[in-house]
């Protein structure tokens, strides 16, 4: 039955508001940085800057250690997700495939330390790193941010790997592949795509992650970018430099931005398949 | 051939490192935490975490119900055959994706009592006689900015957990209720919700949780004020470590902070239980 033109014309109403809602405030940002220092103060806010300009963007790197911050961002996530996809890997296949007495109740101690939000874990874990000798270091957070994500990581890529039929690694196994040799040239390639979306996620959280980066980085030229911009301010708490603010939200927000455009189906698959069936 | 035992032993071998990080980061923090715990006799004379908790249950209450809501029809209208889903959906993700300690900063600039966007807006459709609101300054609309930035973010995730539950009930549902003559509203009500009990107990469990845990959020947006109003519980225990230096103290937080969500999980699963007996 095709609908009415009324139930089309509220569901194209209803698509536009939802649209229109989700990127609102990201946008106001975008026009922000876009106006001159003066005009960003004006009152009542101009809704389209009248001269763009992109100085703010500048301003950002000559005057604050942006850069750095960029840096220190993506070393934490691409490490974490090297990281959290390999261990992982690993674990996955030995709980989707290997015979392990007592596997079972392990993934499901596994899935209920995950249901915990990390704000707990945050005092205790920040005397341990403190003792191990990694605050102001990478690793002080990669390692923390890996087993943050690894409950979801070897649940998604079990799920995949179980998917997979067996007498692929059966007939492998007559040819005198090894256990070791099976998994990375059988099961590997077949399950890249769900390898590349548990990537996707961990990538997203570890750029994103805020309190563990708050409380393990206190060296200035350590920190990740949310932290920086979040500590971001003027000489006195009076100068709030919002050109300035706006633009390093934006160029922050641009990699998740892209990434999800390029990879929604992906993101939707990763997330839909971590949550539900655990 | 190796013997079973061996095997065994190698096979559990692949999931070592694995066990070993998460064992190093989410169990010894936990015992770490009763062992340093200290000063249990003040708990019961503490008005801050009195009143840190109210405010956490006022915002996990406000934000989960009206995710719910927003996530179920949000839900409802990506699921349509549309012309550029994809592209709406991506739209959709954005909130989801975008760096909650980042996007807070975004809302402060909304929000900001003399140059923000929010009170202009408000001012110009005329349902507020000023634009120049002090949000952030006043304690109700202080924590109702918190409430609209943490609804703004995780709506998506809601609305997807139900999408994945919406789209497992069987259309012959829908067709047979329209040949009985049941109109959208009927069936909504009584196939829609009774179906997606069990998707909404669990997407519930799982935002009421994390929503407990705020930190970034409001920590960026409010930093707890005005006056302590939108302080919340793990907000409490940063201040108490890291701005008092009482490890001991903040330890026994922890565990009041752990407990409550224990006690929240069990209270969500027992009722969603029993209602499916």
């Amino acid at each position: 039955m095709r609908p009415s033109p009324w139930a089309r014309l509220f569901l194209g109403c209803s698509v536009a508001v939802i649209v229109v809602w989700s990127l609102a405030p990201f946008l106001w940002q975008v026009i922000t940085s876009l106006k001159p220092p003066a005009e960003v103060v004006s009152v009542p806010p101009t809704y389209w800057p009248s001269s763009p300009t992109i100085a703010s963007y500048f301003k950002i790197f000559e005057n604050r250690p942006f850069g750095t911050y960029i840096v220190n961002s993506f070393i934490v996530a691409l490490g974490t997700t090297v990281m959290c996809t390999g261990v992982g890997t690993l674990a996955a296949y030995a709980f989707a495939r290997l015979s392990l007495p007592g596997g079972k109740w392990a993934i499901r101690a596994i899935l209920l330390v995950a249901l915990f939000p990390p704000t707990i874990l945050i005092v205790p874990l920040y005397k341990l790193i403190k003792a191990i000798g990694l605050l102001n270091n990478p690793f002080g957070l990669i390692l923390p941010y890996t087993a943050l994500n690894l409950p979801f990581t070897i649940w998604v890529l079990m799920t995949f790997f179980k998917q997979i039929p067996k007498d692929i690694e059966e007939a492998a196994a007559v040819d005198g592949l090894s256990r070791w040799g099976t998994l990375l040239k059988i099961i590997l390639p077949l399950s890249a795509p769900a390898v590349a979306t548990t990537g996707i996620l961990v990538f997203i959280f570890s750029w994103n992650e805020f309190l563990l980066a708050l409380t393990f980085i206190s060296r200035d030229a350590a920190r990740t970018v949310p932290v920086g911009i979040a500590l971001l301010s003027g000489v006195t708490i009076y100068e709030v430099p919002w050109d300035q603010i706006s633009a390093a939200v934006v160029l922050t927000t641009v990699p998740v931005v892209l990434m999800v455009l390029a990879f929604q189906r992906r993101i939707i698959e990763g997330l839909t398949a971590g949550a539900v069936k655990g | 051939m190796k013997d079973e035992g061996t095997q065994v032993w190698i096979n559990w071998s692949f999931a070592v490192p694995a066990l070993v990080l998460m064992g190093l980061v989410n169990v010894i923090p936990i015992g770490q935490a009763f062992y340093f715990a200290d000063g249990f006799s003040a708990l019961p004379l503490d008005t801050r975490l009195v009143s840190s908790l109210k405010n956490t249950f006022v915002f996990t209450l406000a934000t989960v119900l009206i995710e719910l809501v927003l996530g179920l029809a949000m839900a409802m209208v990506l699921l349509k055959p549309l012309p550029g889903r994809g592209w709406v959906r991506a739209a959709v993700l954005i909130p989801w994706a975008l760096p909650t300690a980042i996007m807070a900063m975004a809302w402060q600039w909304i929000f900001n009592a003399e140059y923000g966007v929010m009170g202009d807006l408000l001012y110009k459709i005329g349902l507020v006689s000023s634009p120049q609101i002090a949000w952030l300054a006043k304690p109700g609309l202080a924590m109702a900015a918190c409430v609209l930035a943490d609804v703004w973010k995780t709506t998506p995730f809601m609305a997807l957990l139900l999408m994945s539950g919406l789209a497992n009930i069987p259309d012959e549902l829908y067709e047979a209720a329209e040949i009985d003559g049941a109109g959208p509203f009927r069936q909504f009500c009584f196939i829609t919700l009774p179906l997606l009990k069990p998707t909404i107990a669990l997407a519930v469990i799982f935002r009421a949780i994390q929503s407990f845990g705020v930190f970034d959020l409001v920590w960026v947006l409010t930093g707890g004020g005005p006056g302590g109003k939108t302080q919340m519980i793990a907000l409490y225990v940063y201040d108490t470590v890291y701005r008092y230096l009482d490890i001991g103290y903040g330890c026994t937080l922890t565990l009041v902070m752990a407990g409550c969500l224990a006690l929240m999980s069990g209270v969500v699963l027992l009722v969603a239980g029993r209602e499916e007996a």
